[in-house]
């Protein structure tokens, strides 16, 4: 009997361009980016990290309701969401709010989001994205249909979605990359390996070394990318986007990346599943750091430049926070409007006791 | 005009409908080549093309996504699951995706979809296949879940659902599939969601019921009659909304109600039903309202089916006991 397991998880070694020290060590895949188009992937970053940052004060102030951390997978988020045009469509997963935020989310509709009102997801019509998914992998059905509606109307684009290295063990994962498969939907499917589903490490999730491999069960093109390097992240989405709109149908992206802070903001205490060592490791691997190191080295960077993002991310959230406070408080009666095109008898008569209610 | 069963109704609304609206796609397991297992689909993939029609890979949940992620591209997905038993593989894209997704969006994105499955028990299937799960549906606000008891309303309701700009739950009872046939018009008419029909007009009782048992109730209306009895028939169509305003109506006519479904009795579309009798109409009532149901197990292997379904003489039963009371 022929085994084939090793024969398959060698093939999965890690695509990397950036190693940590900020340092090219692949460059016949570096990627074809200006000066300017580099200076702006980094500018995101480091405004994606204050946001976080301030996120979580705004949350532990009372002013924000759910929110999921995303210090660490800076490169994995932004770095996809760089290769995207701005007609191809996201699914997200609930901590990929920054990539909704670069294809043009307003900032206070994404505090909304967090805040629990459904403002939140009335996305801008030139926005081609849903809201965040809760369930974990329901997105990946979901980003087969769009692809395949996609590749019906003969356009151009991309359905791209996401989840996380827990998310790969549910049947909507496999069903998902499957039918994406059997269609050759224009899909980008990826995976934010960040080794832990909240406690659970990947190990105790499964018995494959990569989840890139998971790919090769249906048949669709896989790769393992260094998810704290961004040019990596970049030229794999880029790739896997050049396949899909000329017909070669969907790619499975594993980033290998780590989040800095807890699962959610709603009591998750790491330190229960994580060693200080695991993190004092992952830390050195900081997405920013290292692109920060290679855009110095080629004197694309400065201190005034970095300070310039923060100021502006801090008045930009200042603002937004502003506005989304601002808002008027979510009623009954919107939520009730908002279940049918035309309301059944049932609800227009509960819309009328709220109407009532919500008039004292 | 054609006489049709209601399968091939069924077959004739999804043509017309692929045929006035080109962002109307029908897929399923099967459905292609094959036709659907009970040949819903026949001929539809050779009329309109494998763009149209179309085999999906063997998983509901992925069938589900499929559809939501077409309505998103703008189209209109019309997609069968085989069996509605298997409906549990699918619960969380109907359920917690399709139905939220108006609200969920502030009404940025809609799910104009039908979901059309077989369902309902008495043709000896084996396990799973047969089931009455509408209460299950009906209980998730944002979906409409539709059951019609004749050919003619199969296609009206159906063109219904699939031009509804919200999900609708289209569940065909797999014994009247064949079991008789109607007339059917031509071409395209609609009958509306959320519409209850008196199937029969009488003054002494009220027998509510949807799909198969609608027909048991006219069976039993029947031979009431015989004994003087004067039973009026209602056919709700529509489990979720329900249609009061028809139900009330009679109930205020006729003073005695029997609710009947093929469904278990725990929780269900018939709890409903009485439940919003009492609180809207009891002083107009001369007896309690009284419930035809199963057994409150799992729907049973096919040997013990028969016994197991409720049928005309369980309701002349309990009608005896409302004129009685």
């Amino acid at each position: 009997m022929k085994y084939v397991l090793d024969n398959v998880e060698s093939q999965f070694e890690m695509f990397q361009i950036l190693n940590e020290d900020g340092k090219i060590v692949n460059k016949n895949s570096m990627p074809d980016l200006s000066d300017e188009e580099l200076k702006e992937l980094m500018r995101r970053m480091v405004y994606t990290r204050i946001l976080d940052q301030r996120s979580i004060a705004l949350n532990r102030q009372g002013r924000l309701g759910f929110y999921a951390p995303t210090a660490g997978q800076e490169a994995s988020q932004l770095g996809s969401q760089f290769a995207l045009e701005k007609e191809d469509f996201i699914l997200p997963g609930y901590r990929d709010v920054p990539q909704l935020i670069w294809q043009g989310l307003p900032l206070y509709q994404a505090f909304l989001f967090s805040k629990g009102h459904f403002h939140g997801n009335q996305f801008p019509d030139d926005l081609h994205a849903l809201s965040p998914q809760i369930i974990i992998g329901a997105q990946y059905v979901q980003a087969a249909g769009v692809a395949l509606g996609i590749k019906k109307r003969g356009k151009k684009n991309v359905a791209i979605t996401y989840t996380g290295d827990g998310g790969t063990s549910q049947g909507d994962f496999y069903e998902g990359i499957n039918f994406a498969g059997a269609y050759k939907a224009p899909a980008i499917f990826i995976v934010q390996n960040n080794r832990f589903a909240i406690s659970v490490p990947v190990e105790k999730q499964t018995n494959a070394k990569t989840l890139a491999q998971k790919s090769v069960a249906a048949g669709i093109e896989g790769i393992q990318v260094d998810g704290m390097d961004v040019l990596a992240v970049y030229a794999a989405t880029q790739a896997a986007r050049e396949r899909a709109i000329n017909g070669d149908g969907p790619t499975l992206i594993e980033t290998l990346t780590y989040r800095f802070g807890p699962h959610t903001m709603s009591g998750d205490d790491p330190t229960r599943y994580r060693t200080e060592d695991m993190d004092n490791e992952w830390e050195k691997r900081d997405p920013l750091v290292r692109f920060r190191k290679f855009l110095e080295s080629k004197k694309l960077w400065t201190e005034e430049d970095e300070n310039k993002v923060i100021e502006e991310a801090k008045e930009d959230i200042k603002q937004a926070i502003k506005q989304a406070e601002q808002q008027p408080k979510q009623k009954v009666t919107d939520l009730i409007g908002n279940m049918f095109e035309e309301l059944p008898s049932n609800l227009q008569e509960q819309m009328e006791i709220y109407k009532e209610k919500e008039s004292k | 005009m054609a006489q049709m069963t209601m399968i091939q109704a069924i077959t004739d609304a999804m043509r017309v409908e692929l045929k006035n609206d080109e962002n109307v796609l029908v897929f399923g397991e099967d459905v292609g080549q094959n036709g659907g297992v009970f040949r819903a689909t026949e001929g539809l993939q050779d009329e309109f093309g494998e763009d149209r029609v179309f085999d999906t890979p063997l998983a509901e949940s992925g069938i589900g996504g499929l559809a939501i992620g077409l309505a998103l591209q703008g189209y209109r997905p019309v997609p069968e699951i085989q069996f509605f038993g298997f409906v549990y593989e699918v619960i969380d894209s109907i359920s917690g995706q399709m139905a939220r997704m108006r609200y969920r969006s502030g009404g940025h994105h809609t799910a104009p979809i039908t979901v059309r499955a077989p369902f309902g028990g008495g043709v000896h299937t084996p396990e799973m296949h047969a089931d009455s799960l509408e209460g299950l549906m009906a209980q998730q606000p944002g979906l409409k879940v539709v059951i019609p008891s004749t050919p003619y309303e199969a296609k009206g309701l159906l063109i219904s659902a699939i031009r509804d700009n919200d999900p609708v739950i289209f569940l065909e009872h797999m014994k009247l599939y064949r079991s008789f046939r109607g007339e059917v018009p031509e071409g395209e008419y609609t009958v509306e969601i959320g519409k209850a029909d008196v199937k029969k007009e009488g003054n002494d009782v009220t027998l509510i019921a949807y799909g198969a048992m609608v027909h048991a109730c006219l069976k039993a209306a029947e031979e009431l009659e015989k004994d003087g009895i004067s039973a009026e028939v209602i056919d709700l169509r529509t489990v979720s909304p329900i249609d009061y305003d028809t139900v009330l109506e009679s109930v205020k006519k006729t003073s005695r109600v029997v609710v009947v479904q093929e469904a278990q009795r725990q929780a269900g579309v018939a709890a409903n039903v009485v439940a919003e009798i009492q609180e809207r109409a009891i002083l107009h009532l001369e007896a309690p309202v009284l419930r035809v149901a199963a057994a409150d197990t799992v729907y049973p292997f096919s040997d013990a089916e028969e016994v197991w379904l409720p049928n005309h003489q369980d309701i002349i039963e309990k009608v005896n006991t409302v004129i009685n009371f």
